[in-house]
């Protein structure tokens, strides 16, 4: 008891706590991005390594990276190359650390919680740019611009979209917008029934926040700045190794990240009809962000790429008026109800 | 090659905007849930079609180093050398005859493209297809198939199949007869009949509608 009274021990089990799960976590989404992708391919996927459904593929990969050199290029402006991934890494974690796993089970319960996540989200987008700009590279400067003019332009649906679930929940903390989902939304009989906000007007405003992720996240169809095809990578190519493997992990752990977030405002957060969420809270939750990454990796093996010009129209031009029409039906909604 | 795949004046968007997406998504789902396709090869094989174009054997004894494949070879993978040997005269008194002997027939498989001509060119029936696949090498000198190695892959050679409206015995003048001449039917290289190939009828000529019942030569390729 004495131990957990003090911060820096706590502090340290959080910490501690968040990067094994987080890591775990990040590395079950790879390995599942490997097999879905193949069985939507008609093909079986990693199938040896390990004995059994290769599922020792993704440890095998990240020991390969781990043991390849880590290069930085001459012409690269050494700092702030070698700097980026860690920024990367950081700014998805940062955003872990609101995510309400059950009514209890809270690192830290920010009455500005979506706007810190949205906040610290966006400085994935200043990773990016170092990358690109510091690597010394055409390919990594285009790859880092590109990125640079998508992430801004879909910073705002995805701020907007979320707008609509704080003016629903009135609150912009994490834990008092999950609560606010459990309430009943009306009453059939004696029991109340309540409804995500997915279901509870917010339909639209969820598309919205999941094609946003998915452009901030830089993955198919909106990976223009990565462009393997044309940019070898993009802002990616110059990096190797452990670096490489930090910017991957960053990926898939922002996956996880972002879909808990939407998880937490649109699918009900740790509440699940008939689960008490003081014990199930983790897994529900948990359950509702990889269904969503499902989502994630199938949008991706199904769809071709935006080009730029379409990814930039898609955002300006229907997401962002979606988005404002979608607060402002929100907001009457919330004042005439 | 079957024309537009879309009549003219088809409009190729959809009646509801988006409705792709959608139809796509519900594919790649579909085949998620569908059993893989995948042959977990070392495992399990796959058992090629009786003719596939595995590897070339070589019938030694019909060789008779005319060089007409190692021309024809595009990749010229094809290595041939031979010698000539006096021949007793075939009556007392006669002029001694010469015959080519073969020293070295080598195809090289790292350069191979499989295209087959060899095989269709060849006018003594010397050169076959064999279905079989599993000769993969660790060192790429060794992809290349000396005379004796050519010569084990024959007994892999299917047989031939029957020509197309002949009783079944008559398929039998297709079948490789080692050290028989050439067939009287191929008087010239121009008109070889691959012995894998199917009888005439089936040859890929579409300016002779009615199947030839004579084995006049062709005037080209097949």
């Amino acid at each position: 008891m004495s131990l957990l009274d003090n911060v820096w021990v706590v502090l340290a089990l959080k910490l501690g706590i968040a990067v094994v799960v987080v890591f775990a976590v990040a590395l079950v989404i790879m390995f599942a991005e490997l097999k879905v992708s193949a069985h939507m391919q008609h093909r079986v996927g990693p199938y040896f390594a390990g004995g059994r459904w290769g599922w020792a593929q993704v440890f095998a990969e990240a020991l390969k990276f781990l043991q390849k050199e880590d290069l930085t290029p001459r012409d690269a402006d050494r700092p702030v190359f070698r700097l980026a991934p860690m920024v990367s890494l950081l700014a998805t974690f940062a955003v872990i650390v609101i995510i309400p796993l059950s009514p209890k089970l809270v690192a830290v319960d920010l009455d500005l919680g979506i706007f810190y996540a949205l906040a610290a989200g966006s400085v994935s987008t200043i990773a990016i740019l170092m990358a690109g700009w510091s690597s010394g590279s055409k390919y990594s400067l285009i790859g880092g611009l590109r990125a640079g003019a998508q992430l801004i332009a879909y910073e705002l649906p995805l701020v907007l979209a979320v707008v609509g679930v704080v003016i629903q929940a009135g609150t912009m903390s994490m834990v008092g917008i999950t609560e606010a989902q459990a309430q009943p939304l009306f009453h059939l009989g004696s029991v109340g029934i309540s409804l995500p906000y997915v279901l509870a007007g917010q339909i639209v405003g969820f598309v919205i926040f999941m094609i946003a992720v998915l452009a901030e996240l830089v993955r198919i169809p909106f990976d223009m700045p990565i462009a393997e095809q044309e940019l070898v990578m993009g802002y990616l190519t110059e990096y190797s190794g452990i670096r490489f493997t930090m910017f991957l992990l960053g990926e898939y752990a922002g996956m996880l990240a972002m879909s808990a977030i939407a998880a937490v405002l649109f699918l009900g957060g740790y509440h699940f009809w008939g689960l008490n969420a003081d014990w199930f809270g983790p897994f529900v939750l948990l359950g509702k962000a990889l269904l969503l990454v499902f989502v994630m990796i199938w949008f991706r093996w199904t769809w071709p790429r935006l080009r730029e010009d379409q990814l930039q129209s898609l955002a300006w031009r229907w997401l962002v008026p979606l988005g404002l029409a979608n607060i402002a039906v929100t907001a009457v909604l919330k004042v005439v109800l | 090659m079957r024309g537009l795949r879309y009549p003219p004046g088809t409009t190729l968007r959809s009646a509801v905007p988006g409705l792709g997406l959608f139809k796509g998504m519900w594919l790649t789902f579909r085949t998620f849930l569908r059993k893989p396709v995948t042959v977990m090869y070392p495992l399990e094989k796959e058992v090629p079609p009786e003719r596939a174009r595995g590897v070339i054997a070589l019938d030694v004894e019909a060789c008779t180093v005319c060089m007409l494949c190692a021309r024809e070879c595009p990749d010229w993978c094809i290595y041939i050398e031979g010698h000539k040997v006096q021949q007793p005269p075939a009556e007392p008194g006669g002029r001694a005859r010469t015959r080519s002997v073969l020293d070295r027939f080598d195809i090289d498989f790292a350069l191979c493209m499989y295209c087959g001509t060899c095989v269709e060119v060849c006018p003594f029936d010397a050169l076959f297809w064999s279905p079989e696949y599993e000769y993969s090498e660790p060192r790429r000198i060794d992809l290349t198939h000396d005379m004796e190695r050519l010569g084990q892959w024959l007994p892999t050679v299917p047989e031939p199949p029957a020509l197309e409206g002949s009783e079944p015995e008559a398929s039998k003048p297709g079948n490789p007869e080692p050290g028989s001449p050439a067939p009287p039917a191929s008087p010239g290289p121009g008109s070889p009949e691959p012995p894998g190939s199917p009888a005439p009828p089936a040859s890929p000529e579409p300016e002779s509608p009615k199947p030839p019942e004579s084995p006049e030569p062709k005037g080209s390729e097949p």
